[in-house]
């Protein structure tokens, strides 16, 4: 068979090149092509690699001794914790609680996660921590001042102004300087505990204590189980009142084991057995006059 | 047989509905010199839920993004006698202008211009069922139709209803609705050769690519060729391509009749060839530039250098005047012009209203052709660029394009062939399932 003749052969794409660009225009295929085999390849590249075990121990190994290399510069180490302008007690307590292993390595040592263990201790308000470059963790706490003594069930606790616990005592007489308060909800109310106190100034000696009663108000108790009950609201007011008459008329001084003054346009007292007998016997004795 | 033709041909409008959905469709068009491919863009149609957001103007619109053409290869007289070699030049032209649209295209419309096209005028009549004209009629008179022996080695490529009468009412183009008692019909049904039009299909499907539709190339010239007074009035379209002549009649908006002389240009360059003894791209290039069909006294002063075969520029020199030209060119196109002149009393061309005729086609560029075709065929001829189109690039706006700017036309506003309508069901008993899934579709 004679081959078909052609003058010359005209360019044209092979079936092969032909069918390759019919293939390239296709969308899919494009993206597929563009993203989608580099990204598979870097990825089984970096796979791998990686499953290689030797090359990656030994990756980790040199970055772990080059940090290591860092780490122990001696400008990092602190070799000493500093804690200024505390008590004693409370500075043994903030060492322990900071929880860092002398020497250390200033990169190593978390402040932040130090500051939060110290501020969880009752004692301390607010901390500081700053690791200077002289080997030093200084820590900066702020006490927290006990004002009142609470009992409360079954121990006795120290309360700062704002309510919250800063220690635990086992006996009322380790503070005798502090008032006491108690019931349940005084913890909330210490500000005006505080206040009543003050007020309370002039019966300084014969206080033993507010009693929160029933999680709504105070009742001011002194010694010779005398109680003096204040209302709910106005509690301060009622509480002056009190005291005017205590310093007109030494109220208090006199046989009565109740002031009440919840309803403080109505003040009842309650007298003595002693007193009410007595009174019993004037009360006679002017009838008997007057018969 | 044909039955199963009708099968392909639905099977090629599917794809063609499908390609039409997906908004990009290539046109090719096999011709004997060049092969030339455009990719069409079609604006998808809005589904407006108003009547006045229907985008009327916009239906079938569509802009060329891609156009590429090639030398054809292995291709004579519009058939192909080297598959080998016309694959080679689809495949170039396919990917230039898909290159150029950046857009891969699956489904192709090719034109057919060799095979011997064969006209028949068939008529078919039947009483319509339910007083008006539905679908169905439409199905049943086509089917009724008298289909003629046409041979069998040929296949049918066109089946265009052109005309329905309704009683003696001629002239309808679409019945549907009218009341009426006997319903006829005229059907164009264009054959052509059968092997080599499936060559061309083998050919398409090894460039991986679905047809989605085979086009007789006259209509597609004359679609494109023709302005709309002349297709409404009556009006022939003269394709004179590389290796074959394409002849179309148009009424009524209507393809009446095509035909196709087996000569062409390539004829002319071969005389010249023969008859300068010059080489056949010598030839071509002698007939692009310096070819006429009507000699003056100026033409026998202009002397054409020969390009010598030897290369000896002393002994070895020619110079002819461009009368002589001519006077090889000139009855090669006047044979091709007689032969289109008998083709067209053949046809009853001269019975039309209008009788005007348009040359179109890579040779109608031929200098002094209008000349000589009235004198020929002795009627008022032009030749015919074809129609603007949007997106064509300028390049592929000349004579030569009309047929492929034609397929681009004939894709947006595609005409209702028989196989369109549904066949009645005694004709079609394997597709129950098909008709039932339809009626679901048309139902709900």
């Amino acid at each position: 068979m004679l081959p078909v003749k052609t003058p010359r052969r005209d360019p044209a794409p092979s079936r092969l090149r032909y069918r390759l660009t019919r293939l390239w225009l296709r969308p899919g295929f494009r993206r597929l092509a563009n993203f989608g085999l580099p990204m598979l390849a870097g990825l089984l590249a970096a796979w791998t690699l990686m499953a290689e075990y030797d090359l990656r121990g030994r990756a980790m190994l040199a970055f772990e001794r080059m940090r290591e290399a860092i780490v122990e510069q001696p400008q990092f180490v602190i070799t000493r914790i500093d804690i200024p302008d505390v008590s004693p007690d409370l500075a043994e307590q903030i060492r322990v609680a900071a929880f860092v292993d002398l020497p250390a390595s200033s990169l190593e040592v978390d402040v932040v996660s130090v500051r939060a263990r110290i501020e969880a201790l009752d004692a301390v308000e607010r901390a500081r921590v700053r690791a200077p470059a002289s080997g030093v963790l200084e820590i900066r706490a702020i006490e927290r001042v006990p004002v009142v003594v609470w009992r409360s069930g079954p121990g006795l606790q120290l309360l700062d102004p704002a309510g919250v616990r800063v220690a635990e005592v086992d006996s009322r007489l380790r503070r005798p300087d502090l008032p006491l308060i108690a019931g349940e909800g005084a913890a909330g109310q210490v500000p005006e505990a505080l206040e009543l106190f003050a007020l309370a100034r002039p019966l300084h000696d014969r206080i033993r204590g507010l009693v929160r009663m029933g999680e709504r108000r105070w009742d001011l108790v002194l010694d010779r189980d005398q109680v003096i009950r204040l209302p709910e609201t106005g509690a301060a007011a009622a509480l002056a009142h009190v005291m005017d008459l205590q310093a007109a008329e030494d109220l208090m001084d006199r046989d009565l084991t109740v002031v009440d003054m919840r309803d403080p346009r109505r003040p009842i007292l309650r007298l003595g057995e002693n007193a009410v007998a007595e009174l019993v016997r004037v009360r006679a004795m002017v009838a008997g006059e007057d018969a | 047989m044909r039955r199963q033709l009708y099968e392909v041909q639905r099977a090629m409008r599917s794809r063609r509905e499908t390609a039409l959905r997906r908004g990009v469709i290539a046109v090719l068009d096999i011709g004997t010199t060049k092969v030339a491919c455009l990719v069409l863009q079609f604006v998808p149609e809005e589904v407006g839920e108003g009547v006045e957001t229907r985008p009327v103007l916009r239906q079938g619109a569509f802009r060329v993004i891609g156009a590429a053409n090639t030398r054809s290869r292995g291709i004579a007289l519009g058939e192909i006698t080297a598959m080998d070699e016309c694959e080679r030049a689809i495949r170039t032209a396919i990917q230039g202008a898909q290159k150029m649209a950046n857009l891969r295209v699956d489904h192709v419309i090719v034109s057919f211009s060799g095979g011997r096209p064969r006209s028949y005028g068939v008529a078919g009549e039947i009483e319509v069922e339910n007083g008006a004209v539905a679908e169905r009629d439409i199905g049943h008179v086509l089917a009724a139709c008298d289909i003629p022996e046409y041979g069998h080695g040929r296949d049918a490529i066109h089946a265009l209803p052109v005309n329905f009468a309704l009683d003696h009412r001629s002239g309808l183009t679409d019945p549907r609705g009218q009341i009426g008692r006997s319903l006829a019909v005229d059907l164009h049904l264009v054959t052509v050769a059968a092997t080599p039009l499936r060559n061309v299909l083998q050919c398409i499907r090894r460039c991986d690519l679905e047809l989605a539709g085979v086009v007789v190339a006259p209509y597609a010239s004359g679609l494109a060729s023709l302005v709309e007074d002349e297709q409404e009035l009556g009006a022939a379209c003269v394709d004179i391509g590389g290796g074959a002549t394409g002849l179309s009649i148009f009424v009524r908006r209507q393809m009446i009749y095509a035909d196709c002389v087996r000569m062409g240009g390539s004829h002319v360059t071969s005389d010249i060839c023969q008859g300068l003894q010059v080489s056949m791209a010598d030839a071509e290039r002698l007939k692009t530039m310096h070819g006429g069909l009507v000699a003056t006294g100026v033409d026998d002063r202009e002397m054409i250098e020969l390009p010598s075969i030897l290369g000896d520029w002393d002994h070895d020199r020619r110079q002819i005047s461009r009368t002589e030209l001519i006077g090889v060119m000139r009855p090669r196109v006047e044979e091709i012009l007689e032969e289109v002149r008998a083709r067209l009393d053949a046809s009853g061309f001269e019975y039309l209203p209008s009788q005007r005729i348009v040359l179109t086609g890579g040779s109608a560029q031929i200098p002094g052709l209008e000349m000589v075709a009235s004198h020929i065929l002795g009627r008022q001829c032009r030749v015919g660029k074809p129609l603007r189109v949007q997106g064509l690039p300028q390049s592929a706006t000349g004579t030569a394009f009309a047929t492929a700017v034609g397929l681009a036309m004939h894709v947006s506003h595609p005409q209702d062939e028989c196989w369109d309508f549904e066949m009645p069901a005694d004709r079609q008993g394997a597709r129950r399932v098909t008709r039932a899934l339809r009626w679901f579709k048309e139902n709900w």
